[in-house]
């Protein structure tokens, strides 16, 4: 396992932040339509609503940037992979189209609130549904044939890839309760409080689920995890997740408003750093390796540049527009 | 065998739905997002209250136009692997980072200022937002120039190699973007997207001037959006024919199809205006026809020869009927416009632009022609490149991804649902927006008696006040 720094290599970081940002960007956003049924009808999803109304289409942008990117970078892992998932990548696609319009379609029509507030929460539960099992399915294994997917149709649906999809809705919702947290004040704010307790309980024991399942699974993961003197490096991950419980609940208990989110937030990155030291080198896991789907050295240079340049550039902006709509949703005097 | 053909035809089935759906939202916004540019830029300018008015009130259907712009762009990201593996990763190392490019310098830019220019005008004021507007604005344009580069570049291939692997490497990346097609289409594109906008806000306009000649909103909108269709309808043809000529040179079977011409002409070919095209026959039956004209047109001389698609190998013919049919109905609706624009030019000169309702029951009609137009346009320049996926080098059929046809049926299904359920309830939120007359003191997105919150607690920045209360005396 050669850590050099390639130019494969530097795409497979840049992918993995770009799939992060979009987890965690949009993972509060559809968390909170996963919490929609819980809030009263008017104020309370109102203000929830529009706490990510200015934020949303920039953060699933991060899902088109991660998309493309790998299409550009590992042309290869690309074609293989989005065949294995079809099913459950079309399905995310539908249920983000609903989740995504509702944003303004709630607003234009008093009459059918109701029913774009389901398509709201039911676009964001299948979405989040949908991308669980698509990594689980990932993590699982695909077959694969010559340069393409040579599996069945239905190879994604296992008892792990539920799994992972139900863990990921409970992690969206619990990122979802803690970005409300810090967003809203008084009855809702004491209400996501006690959800973003349950949640980051349930998220925790999830990643411990999973991440015991996991090394089990076939591939290189066992091996990735406890070889030594890995191990010595490996070991630290649930160390510091257990290390980020115990503080998140400590800053839950002790009403602090943006620690929640922040600590989540670790919790999330975490678990991507886990996520990574399971499937490094691997792009598909246990066929293809980042190097062999790796497009040639002048794709990779030229995105590479304006990569360089660009995505500073791009979270400078994207900061500027949480600035702009920073402090409590709805409330004055934070100009 | 013909499972792999049907589940290749429903693959090309859902893209081109998905795609025809799609496209028609970038068609309106990218018009758009310059016209709400254009409309702050004169409110700030002139300080008069009806540009301002009528920012807000193309701005709530702007928002809904570009949320299903953007959920179902989304859609065409993913599609290229789920249903083109193949072709991705054979042109994934080309086409991938132009549209890597596209997120980087447009997607971010347009998503990143969109809520500041949906809600943020109290927030920022009015100059910052600008900028925020004038992000977006940019941001639908660069958008443009990365997609229809990686098109052009699918049109018109070169600076690459082949590699071991079977894909197409990149040699020389200025040759690639700026490949010989992408100049005329990036131009034919961006002005039809300007007349598609015209005509929707000239029809607009139109609507409420019948209504009420005198209210002011209506009149601006109709003014401006004339002016833009009698400049760029004619402008938009001659780009339209200089695209032609460069069709002509790199993919002459195109143009043999949009002609009709399945027979070579050795002495100056004719220019078929009507006729039933018959693949299996090879031939246009109850042709009306102009002797020599297509010559004329194509090659500036009478009797230049020009070839046929009987010099083309019968496996390589694009779907003539197809082809022929899109290209009549482009270059017609192209020809109304025209004609809407002079009409628009005759009633300046008499001073009647508000007050023929002729003119306005024309504009009213022409409303939709810039959708239809451009999808007209764009069925004949993709059906018109069949059967390559990259012109003459990759093969439709030999780019799709291994799936069953019951997968791409269902998936194409739900599609077709998913689309006419999501936005027919958009189209018809804009329409119910279009139906409102544009008023003094036109509420934005973060205020107004529909949603509260938004309103809670803001108040408008004191410059706002003071124009609005101005306005209202």
């Amino acid at each position: 396992m050669s850590l050099a720094l390639d130019l494969p290599t530097i795409w497979a970081c840049i992918i993995a932040f770009a799939v992060f940002a979009y987890v965690v960007m949009d993972g509060f956003d559809l968390g909170i339509g996963i919490l929609f049924p819980t809030f009263k009808p008017g104020r309370e999803r109102d203000s929830a609503m529009n706490s990510v109304a200015p934020v949303w289409d920039g953060n699933e942008t991060w899902l088109v940037l991660g998309g493309g990117g790998l299409m550009a970078a590992f042309p290869l892992a690309y074609a293989i992979i989005l065949p294995a998932l079809y099913a459950p990548i079309i399905i995310m696609l539908l249920a983000l189209i609903f989740r995504g319009v509702a944003f303004e379609f709630r607003w234009r029509d008093p009459d059918h609130r109701a029913f774009w507030d389901v398509a709201f929460t039911g676009g964001s539960i299948i979405g989040t549904l949908a991308q669980g099992i698509t990594l689980g399915a990932l993590l699982q294994g695909v077959a694969v044939d010559g340069r393409q997917y040579g599996g069945g149709w239905w190879d994604w649906l296992t008892p792990f890839s539920l799994l992972t999809g139900v863990s990921l809705v409970v992690g969206y919702a619990f990122l979802g309760a803690t970005w409300l947290v810090m967003k809203t004040e008084g009855d809702m704010q004491a209400h996501v409080r006690r959800l973003a307790g349950w949640l980051g309980a349930g998220t925790v024991g999830l990643i411990g689920v999973v991440s015991a399942v996991t090394p089990f699974l076939k591939g290189a993961y066992y091996e990735n995890w406890f070889a030594w003197p890995n191990v010595l490096l490996t070991a630290q991950v649930p160390l510091l997740v257990l290390i980020g419980t115990v503080l998140f609940f400590r800053s839950l208990r002790r009403g602090h408003e943006r620690w929640p989110f922040l600590l989540a937030l670790g919790l999330f990155g975490l678990s991507f750093i886990g996520l990574g030291i399971s499937m490094f080198p691997y792009v598909v896991p246990g066929a293809v390796t980042i190097w062999q789907a790796a497009a040639p050295d002048s794709s990779l240079i030229f995105m590479l540049v304006g990569a360089v340049v660009l995505v500073p550039i791009i979270l400078a902006y994207t900061g500027y527009a949480y600035w702009v709509f920073r402090g409590k949703v709805g409330q004055e005097g934070y100009h | 065998m013909f499972d792999d053909i049907s589940a290749l035809n429903l693959a090309r089935a859902q893209f081109a739905f998905t795609v025809s759906f799609h496209f028609i939202f970038p068609a309106f916004s990218i018009g758009l997002a310059s016209y709400l540019a254009v409309l702050e830029a004169l409110w700030l300018r002139t300080k008069n209250e009806v540009y301002l008015n009528l920012f807000k009130y193309w701005l709530k259907i702007f928002a809904l136009a570009f949320a299903m712009g953007v959920v179902s762009g989304i859609t065409m990201s993913y599609q290229f692997g789920t249903n083109w593996s193949v072709f991705s990763d054979k042109a994934g190392p080309i086409i991938g980072p132009l549209m890597a490019y596209e997120v980087m310098t447009a997607f971010f830019l347009e998503a990143g200022f969109l809520g500041v220019m949906l809600f943020g005008m109290n927030r920022v004021g009015p100059k910052l937002h600008f900028v925020a507007t004038l992000a977006v604005a940019v941001g639908t344009f660069i958008s443009a120039f990365w997609i229809l580069s990686a098109n052009s570049w699918m049109q018109t291939p070169q600076g690459f190699t082949m590699n071991a692997a079977g894909q197409f490497a990149p040699a020389d990346w200025l040759a690639i973007i700026f490949n010989p097609s992408f100049p005329y289409r990036l131009v034919h594109t961006v002005l039809g997207a300007y007349l598609t906008t015209a005509l929707v806000v000239g029809a607009v306009g139109a609507w409420h001037l019948l209504k009420d000649r005198t209210n002011p909103g209506a009149r601006v909108m109709f003014n401006m959006a004339m002016g833009l269709v009698a400049v760029a309808a004619p402008i938009q043809i001659f780009a339209g024919d200089m695209h032609g000529l460069n069709t002509l040179e790199h993919q002459p079977a195109k143009v043999m199809a949009m002609e009709g011409h399945y027979q070579s002409h050795p002495d100056g070919a004719p220019l078929i205006l009507f006729g039933i095209p018959d693949q299996k026959a090879g031939e246009v039956r109850a042709q009306i026809a102009i002797p020599k004209a297509s010559s004329l047109i194509l090659k500036h001389d009478p009797n230049a020869p020009l070839a046929g698609l009987d010099t083309v190998p019968r496996e390589d013919w694009p779907s003539v009927p197809v082809v022929f049919w899109s290209f009549r109905i482009m270059v017609g609706l192209g020809m109304l416009m025209l004609a809407l624009g002079a009409f628009s030019v005759l009633a300046r000169v008499r001073r009647g632009l508000y007050d023929w309702p002729l003119l306005h029951r024309f504009a009213l009609v022409m409303g939709p022609a810039g959708f239809v137009a451009v999808l007209a346009g764009w069925v004949t320049t993709e059906v018109g490149r069949q059967p390559f996926t990259v012109y003459g080098l990759l093969r439709t059929a030999h780019s799709a991804a291994p799936l069953d046809a019951p997968a791409v049926a269902a998936s194409l299904l739900a599609f077709v649902i998913v689309y006419f359920v999501v936005f027919s309830a958009g189209t018809g939120y804009i329409l119910k927006l279009m139906s409102h007359a544009p008023h003094a003191g036109e509420p934005g997105l973060e205020q107004g008696p529909d949603h509260p919150v938004r309103t809670a607690g803001i108040t408008p920045a004191p410059g706002i006040q003071h124009a609005s209360e101005g306005d209202a005396s």
